[in-house]
């Protein structure tokens, strides 16, 4: 039993992702993978996949998709209307869907990016080992690109039986000024000693200049010791490089493997599907903490998804 | 050889640095440290990545203890590199340096004072290194080129630079893979692929490998775009 999505109506930028392309970044190929980590592993817990079969990543605007055989699907991250035959259905549980039956996203009201599982993965090529899109490079995913009408992509084989009891949610999105944690460095020295004060003092907008790559960032201005430039070097997922105008790029999934401008801090991983869900417009707000504070945070941000996946919490 | 930093990246990432700068004995450390890791095989570790004098390794916090880690890194970093078995193949890269193909010839040779004809000598005259590699898939960072040609990169980048061009900036030198933007100055082109992702080994280029441009005419650099096409 292997069918396919059709795509009726393809939504703002609808990509396929999955948990990254890692283990290429020594030759220069990007990670990609979900914006929000979480929210992607939940939607795939949720119809029994695992977590690191691909789902469809939706940003700010959702698609209308068609089903041709039977499946079980599940949307979680940004809080969207969604309609499954024309009727409300719940968000962050499991549906079973019959053959011709239709999942149409309407207004959106929380986050910026959901994700669509549905059971059996979205089954496209392999590129390195991973099925994600990477935009700028146009590599991965469904011919390298967004999504458009008419496209039909292949699911893998299904096993339906396997989807977990409904009702679980366990990834919430807060109002207002979402709180980033993040960790100081990798290169904290080369700036003034008040940056890092600086960085917590005031919220940040997003700019409309933000893609999958990364976010602009609009807030207080982060100053260098002596200059922006540095011998171009890694640059993790969550990395807030700042260039000389001291606004700092939040590196994002699609983000190079490395770049030429000082690394004031680091979000952590428990945050970064926070920092993934924020629109251009919505403001982050930045707090520093310690590595043992990041591993308890990850802790409680994995114990109800370790519990889904049946993994030993 | 205890001269190294490590720093974190981050709760997912450590970074064991070496001397800031551009220099073969720091960036022959930074890969030794890296083989010695990729040979370890580590559980939870998802990548590690070399730069000019850093290597950062990418884990899952739930599964490395980052302590235990950096213990690892600097135990890595105090062994002696040995350049024999470190220093990757000599890869030879046809060029060809056609005024079509290098459109800021002219503008590096009065930089430096000289004719384009010694500008095309200078940069293929030499033995390059690659010191890492980053910006898109199979772009290789090397250098380091002859002084008189190692003007600044140009002030306003170009929107699409094509695939394959030859380009130095501030004494680096390298080869676009696809077509990007860029700010480096061209001065050739080649008609190698340099990465293809369906490969098994994607790109041509491996931080550690010695690389010599040869100059080519464009007869040869066509014959050469040619073959490639016919490989299956």
């Amino acid at each position: 039993m292997s069918g396919g999505l059709l795509i009726l109506a393809p939504g703002l930028m609808t990509t396929v992702q999955d948990s990254g392309r890692w283990g290429q970044q020594s030759i220069g190929v990007s990670v990609s993978g979900p914006m929000d980590p979480f929210a992607h592993r939940l939607a795939n817990a949720l119809v029994g996949n695992a977590r690191a079969a691909a789902t469809l990543e939706v940003t700010l605007s959702g698609p209308a998709v068609r089903f041709d055989d039977p499946r079980v699907v599940a949307v979680a991250g940004a809080e969207f209307d969604l309609f499954l035959d024309d009727v409300p259905v719940p968000k962050a549980r499991p549906m079973v869907v019959g053959a011709g039956a239709v999942l149409r996203f309407g207004a959106r009201h929380r986050g910026a990016r959901a994700y669509l599982a549905v059971s059996g993965g979205f089954d496209v090529p392999l590129v390195l080992g991973s099925r994600a899109t990477h935009l700028p490079t146009a590599t991965g995913g469904w011919q390298g690109r967004t999504l458009r009408r008419d496209d039909y992509v292949p699911l893998g084989p299904a096993s339906p039986k396997r989807h977990r009891a409904p009702g679980h949610t366990s990834v919430t999105i807060d109002a207002g000024p979402s709180v980033v944690r993040v960790i100081a460095g990798p290169d904290v020295e080369r700036f003034a000693p008040e940056a890092l004060e600086a960085l917590v003092s005031a919220p940040y907008h997003v700019s409309v200049e933000s893609n999958r790559m990364g976010f602009r960032l609009e807030g207080p201005v982060l100053r260098h010791g002596v200059k922006a430039d540095i011998l171009s070097d890694a640059t993790p997922f969550g990395t807030l490089q700042v260039p000389g105008s001291g606004q700092p790029v939040l590196l994002m999934a699609d983000r190079q493997t490395t770049g030429g401008y000082a690394r004031l801090a680091t979000v952590i991983t428990a945050d970064l599907g926070i920092a993934g869900q924020a629109a251009p417009g919505d403001a982050l707000r930045f707090v520093v903490c310690n590595r043992a504070e990041a591993l308890l945070a990850l802790v409680r941000r994995e114990r109800p998804l370790l519990a889904l996946e049946g993994a030993p919490a | 050889m205890n001269d190294v930093r490590v720093v974190a990246a981050g709760d997912a990432a450590l970074v064991a640095e070496f001397d800031d700068r551009i220099d073969v004995s720091v960036n022959r450390r930074a890969i030794a440290v890296a083989q010695a890791l990729r040979h370890a095989s580590l559980v939870g570790v998802r990548d590690i990545v070399t730069a000019y004098r850093t290597v950062t390794v990418y884990f899952d916090p739930l599964r490395v203890d980052a302590a235990e880690l950096e213990g690892q890194m600097r135990a890595a970093a105090a062994v002696e590199p040995d350049a024999r078995e470190l220093d990757g193949p000599l890869v030879h890269v046809p060029v060809c340096y056609d005024a079509a193909f290098g459109p800021d010839l002219d503008v590096v040779a009065q930089f430096a004072g000289i004719g384009v004809r010694e500008v095309i000598d200078l940069h293929a005259s030499r033995e390059y290194r690659v010191f890492m590699l980053g910006f898109v898939p199979g772009f290789a960072y090397m250098g380091t080129v002859d002084l008189r040609i190692a003007l600044p990169r140009r002030s306003a980048p170009r929107t699409a630079v094509p695939a394959g061009s030859v380009a130095i900036a501030g004494g680096q030198t390298g080869v676009y893979p696809s077509q990007t933007p860029g700010g480096w100055h061209i001065i050739g082109r080649t008609p190698l692929a340099l990465v293809s992702l369906d490969r098994s080994s994607p790109s041509l280029f491996a931080a550690g490998d010695r690389v010599r441009f040869h100059e080519v005419d464009r007869a040869a650099f066509e014959q050469i775009v040619r073959a490639q096409e016919f490989v299956p």
